[in-house]
């Protein structure tokens, strides 16, 4: 039995649970808040150590075998993914600590947080169908909640319009579950792989896919069903956003690699250039949407759309190259968007506005705001050494080899105007000099603290990634090799003698 | 507020029936249709018919614990009975069953999963009623918005 | 059968699409109600519709008698029914905490977190150094 793969489901399991009962002590509530966080990314950890060491790992739920009970693999895209969610975890539980007032930690904030990662860990590792979507509600209700915490209007009506979508995208990915359950009589993706052979060029196929398309693009915010995110994200404070933004995208987006590599693996088919032309659409409507924002948190909520176009495009490639360079994007997306709106927090905090155009003088009274504010939005752009550099590079060397000329076109352009839009915050808010009223002092050491801390901690990691870029690098090469030949993710499931 | 007589007069009656019925429809869903979600949700109504018939103040003291109390504990039964099964070496979440014999010729069959279903009972009671709570008390107190609502 | 329930499966997406299409806030959520029961209706019709005995293992017994009900689309189905209940449950409070701040349902009036923004350029030409 492994260990390994349940603790990143138990412990913030466990985590929630105890800080709901500890509500009525906030100091020792906070603590277990932390201590929840570091502990999960010691599993979390571990587990990809010994995921990219020793290959895929799996385990069966309650005893029973594969396919009739759940499972859970871990292959290194959901090792990787939940390593990196446990990193920016314990970033936001401590920046919330200062970052996020009295009444919304006492009222919840850190049970649903930490429910919340409950159900993004499970949606990475589970290895059943009908679990995933157990999986997205558990997360959907965590974040509703956490979205209206508070009760302010502009909450409420931002979170009108996510909890409709998202509802309506659970369903259709119920009935796509149906469908494929219906079809193939099994619900354990492994199996299903092997199944959904006899549906190949079948309407039945056709169906599956655009349902699937359509759920997890909801979820995923990929053009044109992005609407609901630019109008919701801004709207919680700080921490709550940050963890939205590095996640929630993520998890749609790693469900559509993982459900298209298993159940669709068909490079030439018209699906190739559905999802291209969406991911075109994505790239351009996010940066076209962030250059006419005014204010910094909806200018950050449409760049989190912009970078899942460049994802689904090397997810459209499905070549080994294009794989690595989605796989390796994702990774380091995570910590980037947490890092952006964590920082976007700051600058409302120490301005006192959220409006881009009143800010100034950021650059000469936050210095440390203002370094750790270049790796994250350089990255971004795409300028080297940061990390997003590497991963736009083997995404360009990908179209190139695939001779998906147009598409390259697109994403080096909307490279160039995405750094327009982070010299535009840059200009603006940090370098302008600061009227007398624009910076105020706020909090105390200890607050300074815990809110500068978590965001230069991510800055570094980042940097490390840009300068030092093999370990992970190597690690999307693993992962993109099981997505291009599933035979050993099929073997760790089902059993070796199941693949002959 | 005025409040129902017939209302509170039959709720008087009505509340202790559900409530025995919660238990027994948690114990029946053991081995036979019923179970702790079912129960959970008879019982979480009579808390709403107390809340109807007497204000949610009064149901809050007749519940004696928080909502919030109720989900913790469920969630921790649902999580324990998961890790007593890792406990006995066996994988997470398996059923383990025990055969008592009690004096008086009483057998009881018992099983990990009645932990998780009284956890199961316990969660959807916190839910019922911090909903019902929610909409009857107009929330808690609502933090005024930031500075800069409208941007 | 199974033809006439993908039917009424049909039927019921139909129906809960135009609601949702309405401005009515209360009738979306309606809408997303009926819409969970054709996505469950659908998932039933696909396990395969059996006569005779439920898939309950009688006292004694190794196995169910044979034929038997599929199990497992009604294990799915009660699972989705137990999550919508939640998820619907708090639509229904969110809508209502917003109809308590707005006075109104109608989703056209839905932008207290996207107001039409000025470009505000003259705030800026203001501040900005000469």
């Amino acid at each position: 039995m492994d260990l390994l793969l349940i603790l990143p489901l138990a412990i913030p399991l466990g985590t929630a649970v105890l800080t709901l009962l500890l509500r009525s002590v906030p100091g020792v509530q906070r603590l277990t808040s932390v201590l929840g966080a570091v502990a999960l990314l010691g599993a979390s950890g571990t587990l990809l150590w010994r995921v990219a060491t020793d290959g895929i790992r799996a385990a069966q739920m309650g005893g029973w075998p594969a396919p009739f009970g759940i499972t859970l693999v871990a292959d290194p895209l959901s090792a990787g993914l939940l390593g990196m969610t446990a990193f920016v975890a314990v970033a936001v539980a401590v920046y919330a600590l200062a970052g996020m007032d009295e009444a919304r930690q006492r009222f919840g904030f850190h049970p649903l947080f930490h429910l919340l990662l409950m159900g993004v860990n499970g949606a990475f590792i589970t290895g059943d169908m009908f679990n995933l979507y157990v999986w997205f509600e558990v997360l959907l209700i965590a974040s509703f909640v956490l979205l209206v915490l508070g009760n302010e209007r502009r909450q409420l009506d931002g979170a009108v319009k996510y909890v409709g979508i998202n509802l309506v995208s659970s369903i259709i990915f119920l009935a796509a579950v149906g469908l494929l359950y219906g079809h193939t009589g099994t619900l354990n993706m492994a199996d299903a792989s092997g199944r959904i052979a006899e549906l190949r060029g079948s309407g039945v196929e056709a169906t599956l896919a655009t349902l699937f398309i359509m759920a997890f693009g909801i979820k995923a915010a990929l053009f044109p069903l992005f609407f609901w995110l630019p109008a919701a994200y801004h709207t919680p404070p700080a921490p709550v956003a940050a963890v939205f933004a590095g996640l929630l995208t993520k998890v749609g987006i790693y469900s559509l690699i993982r459900v298209f590599s298993l159940l669709f693996p068909d490079p030439t088919g018209y699906t190739r250039t559905v999802l291209l032309v969406i991911a075109a659409g994505t790239m351009v409507v996010g940066v076209m949407g962030a250059m006419v924002q005014r204010n910094v948190h909806r200018l950050l909520a449409f760049l989190v759309i912009s970078a899942m176009g460049y994802i689904l495009m090397g997810l459209g490639f499905f070549t080994t190259l294009g794989l690595v360079g989605a796989v390796f994007y994702i990774l380091q997306d995570v910590p980037v968007k947490t890092t952006l709106f964590l920082i976007g927090g700051m600058m409302e905090r120490d301005t006192g506005t959220a409006r881009l155009g009143e800010m100034g003088g950021l650059y000469q009274y936050r210095p440390v705001l203002a370094a750790a504010f270049m790796v994250p939005a350089f990255s971004l752009a795409g300028f080297p050494p940061f990390p997003g550099f590497w991963g736009k590079l083997t995404l360009v060397q990908a179209g190139l080899e695939a001779e998906q000329f147009t598409i390259v076109a697109v994403a080096l352009i909307v490279g160039l105007f995405t750094l327009l839009v982070v010299a535009q915050i840059w200009s603006r808010a940090f370098w302008r000099p600061a009227t007398e009223d624009d910076v105020q002092a706020s909090g105390s050491t200890s607050q300074r603290w815990a809110l500068n801390g978590p965001i230069v901690a991510l800055a570094v990691v980042l940097l490390a990634i840009g300068l030092y870029a093999q370990p992970l690098y190597g690690l999307a090469e693993q992962a993109a090799a099981n997505l291009v030949d599933t035979q050993a993710y099929v073997d760790a499931v089902l059993g070796p003698s199941a693949g002959a | 507020m005025i409040y129902s007589l017939i209302l509170q007069v039959a709720t008087r009656l009505l509340i202790p029936l559900l409530l025995v019925f919660s238990v027994f429809m948690l114990l029946r869903g053991h081995s036979h249709p019923g179970g702790g979600f079912v129960g959970g949700l008879i019982a979480g109504s009579a808390f709403v018919l107390y809340a109807f018939s007497r204000g949610v103040g009064a149901a809050r003291q007749v519940l004696r614990f928080e909502p919030q109390t109720l989900l913790g504990v469920g969630l921790a039964c649902a999580l324990g009975s998961g890790i007593l099964a890792l406990i006995q070496g066996e994988a997470f979440l398996t059923g383990l069953w025990a055969d008592l014999y009690l004096p008086g010729g009483i057998h009881l069959y018992l099983g990990s999963t009645l932990i998780f279903d009284i956890g199961v009972f316990l969660v959807v009671i916190g839910t019922v009623v911090l909903m019902m709570f929610s909409v009857e008390e107009r929330g808690p107190a609502v933090i005024p918005s930031r500075r800069n609502d409208t941007s | 059968m199974e033809a006439l329930l993908a039917i009424v499966s049909g039927i019921l997406f139909a129906c809960s699409f135009y609601l949702m299409m309405r401005r009515n806030l209360l009738r979306f959520v309606i809408g997303l109600i009926i819409l969970g029961n054709a996505a469950n209706l659908l998932i039933f019709t696909m396990g395969r519709l059996t006569r005779d005995h439920p898939p309950v293992i009688p006292y004694g017994a190794e196995l169910p008698i044979e034929p038997y009900a599929n199990p497992l689309p009604q294990a799915l189905i009660l699972t989705a029914i137990v999550i919508s209940f939640g998820l619907l449950v708090f639509a229904l409070v969110l809508v209502f905490r917003n109809y308590l701040t707005t006075n109104t349902l109608d989703a056209d009036t839905l932008d207290a977190a996207e107001p039409d923004e000025p470009l505000d350029v003259h705030t800026e030409t203001r501040r900005l150094p000469a």
